[in-house]
């Protein structure tokens, strides 16, 4: 069952950052910190997908997750206040929260191993998926209007992040 | 999965790369500390005040800024992928999206939202 390829090997490594990092962030008093541990976290994660043959996946992880969406977090924890030596344990309530999310993750276990079991790939990834993608968006036949849709989409969410965030 | 190799490779070295010279030293150097060593900038201006301070909120529509147009990065990503092998139409509505988000730029410039406060 447990053998030592180099895919097994980079498996565990990935995973180890994925829930080390996670870990980290849930356990960390100090918010930078914590935000240091979720990019390792999602770096993982990034590694997981290169390990599951989808590169798309791995480098839009990294520049997207990786890149802005950290940089995002350690924004919002350098404008909080008082983001350093929080000592006093806010929520009393931590075990019963703790018990609660560890059925929560074992019976989601239980579904993915009872539901998919040995996983098996549905169909071989082409090797040009990324070109094909590319080409898919552009074109009459793919996804010419979500990706003309997706860039307005995007010029609203930048103007209402500015008219929200500079009317405060 | 050959060329990850490469990555792998890669990824290793630059954990190891910069861990050798902090171990080496560490093992290596002679510990002869004093109070202008122990000092956070050896050959600098002390700092003033808390340095954990916090900043100011204006700060973060930068940040969201950055994100909107690295989330623009997702669909240009496949789309510069594949421009050699486009025909005009492809590259015109890729230039359409780009012209798009190029008004979200202007936009934050001429509200002012890009200037450093």
């Amino acid at each position: 069952m447990l053998t030592f390829s180099p895919v097994s090997v980079s498996f565990f490594i990935m995973a180890l950052f994925t829930i080390g990092g996670g870990l980290g962030v849930v356990t960390t008093r100090n918010l930078v910190h914590a935000a240091l541990f979720l990019v390792l976290s999602l770096f993982g994660i990034a590694g997981l997908y290169v390990l599951l043959e989808a590169p798309y996946l791995a480098v839009i992880q990294v520049l997207v997750y990786v890149g802005a969406i950290s940089i995002l977090i350690t924004i919002t924890v350098m404008v909080t206040r008082r983001l350093m030596g929080i000592e006093e344990t806010y929520n009393r309530q931590w075990p019963i929260a703790a018990i609660i999310s560890g059925l929560l993750g074992a019976g989601l276990i239980a579904l993915v191993v009872a539901q998919f079991g040995a996983l098996t790939p549905v169909a071989d990834v082409p090797v040009d998926n990324i070109e094909q993608l590319g080409r898919a968006f552009v074109t009459h036949q793919g996804f010419l209007l979500p990706f003309e849709v997706a860039s307005v989409l995007l010029l609203a969410a930048m103007i209402g992040s500015i008219v929200i965030s500079r009317d405060v | 999965m050959s060329e990850w190799t490469f990555i792998a490779l890669l990824l290793v070295t630059a954990f190891i790369f910069p861990a050798i010279p902090i171990v080496a030293g560490t093992l290596l150097g002679p510990r002869k500390p004093n109070e202008m060593k122990n000092s956070t900038y050896e050959c600098g201006v002390e700092t003033v005040g808390d340095t954990w301070v916090q900043f100011k909120v204006q700060y973060y529509i930068f940040a969201l800024v950055f994100l909107v147009f690295d989330i623009e990065l997702i669909f240009l990503y496949p789309w510069a992928v594949a421009y050699n092998q486009l025909p005009l139409f492809g590259i015109v509505a890729g230039v359409v999206f780009i012209i798009t988000l190029a008004e979200a730029l202007v936009y934050a410039w001429r509200k002012g939202a890009l200037e450093w406060l």
